[in-house]
């Protein structure tokens, strides 16, 4: 899959289930900050993207995710 | 320091007969019932298949879908009715409350429904995928702590579950914070949204819910004959507790006064009332002795008025025994009848509807009441509103456990 394909499923995934207006949702945004994710949240981010992907992630490897391109990463590198 | 006189400068509500105060007052004396077919959910296998629900509210479209999935039904309908009441208080929404408001709510069953939802994920899918909300759904505090953040409430807070007295509980614990100087301001609020599959089957298997699912406005009757148990409905409303001096100073519109609170427990049985309603007794008996009047004073009485045998037949017992031959005289009505059983909510429903009818000099019926029980021989307020001088408002609350909850409203 490639990087631009896994921001879209991030970007629907995002709106669709966690309500979060699609025009915030960018490579750059800052998840915190800019789209309100708070630490409950990201439990909510991590187990969505676990179903939707199919894979697993630990909480180690969310150490240095802090916007929405470094989680695209991320998610491109375990697929 | 003297003591603080305690007044309501704001209500605000959301039930099954309004989404707000002046609709839910034209209803309440119009006699209109807010019972239906539950819609919330696919009721068809349970035994009681009706209940009073909140109507045209949908939450994502009032606070957005992403502030709305982070609470629960409870907790929506909580800040919804905590809005109305802060503006209608006076005070500027855009503005945090501060550390001179208080905050205390009651509540029966908190966040039921999230419990249920983790629950149902957890049987099915494992304790990995249980939503990191839940915790914050269910617990019984939910809307005191979501509501004071919404609304910035700085000061002290208690969330109160005395079960279906739980809300009355709420304003009385409130008017102490103010009379002893703690604070001048208290949001108080009760909210139940219980109405789920779980706790209407729970609920039937003790026997409590009328059944007569064919006529459901009709299947609410207090103090009739023929009543069966209690209808399960779901709402939240708030009032802003003040002290009588920071009204003043703010030049705030008044409601009434919180003149007596009483509470006493029965020790008798986790559910049924204490033969003769003698708990409930000392609770109204406190009630009036807090307030400085004679029972004769009291120009109506907002009963707890479930509609089961065991509540009606007792809570008339233990009003002839407050009040001997004035039991005869006084208007006693149940707005359950209308509203149905808000539980944990029910309090403070009740008390908005004791002050407005104390505000407007107009007594809301007892609807449904067609066939009179010969150990139920009161005056009700059957089926009519009543136009009536009314200067001092008797409140019941009581809940399972034996909690029994009782406030005196005041209009000077």
């Amino acid at each position: 899959m490639e990087v631009n394909e896994v921001f879209d499923k991030v970007k629907s995934l995002f709106e669709d289930e966690l309500g979060i207006d699609s025009e915030k949702i960018t490579m750059d945004a800052k998840l915190e900050e800019d789209l309100e994710i708070d630490s409950l949240g990201i439990v909510e981010v991590v187990m969505a993207f676990e179903d939707e992907f199919e894979i697993e992630i630990d909480d180690e490897e969310l150490t240095d995710v802090g916007t929405v391109g470094q989680a695209v990463n991320l998610l491109h590198s375990k697929l | 320091m003297t003591k603080q006189r305690v007044v309501v400068t704001g209500l605000g509500t959301i039930n099954p007969l309004g989404n707000n105060v002046i609709d839910t007052w034209n209803n309440l004396t119009s006699g209109i019932s807010g019972i239906d077919h539950i819609t919330l959910f696919d009721a068809s296998d349970l035994p009681v298949t009706f209940a009073g629900e909140v109507k045209n509210f949908d939450a994502n479209d009032y606070m957005g879908k992403q502030n709305a999935r982070k609470l629960d039904r409870s907790g929506h309908l909580s800040i919804f009715a905590a809005e109305e009441a802060i503006q209608d208080a006076g005070f500027d929404l855009s503005k945090p409350l501060g550390e001179d408001f208080g905050i205390v709510f009651g509540t029966g069953i908190g966040g039921i429904g999230a419990t249920e939802d983790a629950v149902r994920v957890y049987d099915e899918r494992g304790s990995t995928r249980i939503s990191p909300l839940a915790i914050t759904q269910l617990m019984p505090n939910s809307s005191t702590g979501q509501v004071a953040i919404k609304y910035g409430i700085k000061g002290p807070s208690l969330t109160i579950t005395t079960a279906c007295a739980a809300s009355a509980n709420a304003i009385g614990e409130a008017k102490r914070m103010i009379e002893q100087n703690i604070v001048d301001k208290v949001l108080v609020g009760g909210t139940e949204s219980g109405t789920t599959s779980m706790t209407i089957g729970a609920f039937a298997q003790i026997k409590a819910l009328s059944k007569q699912n064919d006529e459901p406005q009709k299947a609410c009757k207090p103090f009739d004959k023929n009543r069966d148990g209690f209808v399960m409905a779901e709402g939240s409303t708030v009032l802003i507790l003040e002290s009588e001096s920071s009204a003043k100073d703010r030049d705030a519109k008044v409601y009434g006064y919180i003149s007596g609170y009483g509470s006493s427990t029965d020790a008798y049985h986790i559910t049924a009332p204490s033969e003769g309603g003698i708990g409930a007794l000392r609770a109204m008996e406190q009630a009036i002795s807090n307030a400085d009047i004679s029972k004769e004073n009291i120009d109506y009485i907002n009963a707890h008025g479930t509609s089961t045998p065991a509540n009606d037949l007792n809570e008339t017992l233990a009003i002839k025994s407050l009040m001997n031959d004035y039991a005869y005289e006084v208007n006693i009505s149940s707005t359950k009848s209308m509203t149905g059983h808000l539980l944990g909510g029910g309090g403070a429903f009740e008390a908005m509807a004791s002050l407005l009818s104390m505000k407007n000099n107009q007594i809301p019926p007892t609807i449904n009441l067609n066939d009179s029980d010969k150990d139920c021989d009161l005056n009700y307020t059957a089926n009519q509103s009543v136009d009536k001088n009314i200067d001092h408002v008797m409140s019941n609350s009581f809940g399972f456990g034996g909690h029994n909850a009782v406030l005196i409203f005041s209009k000077e």
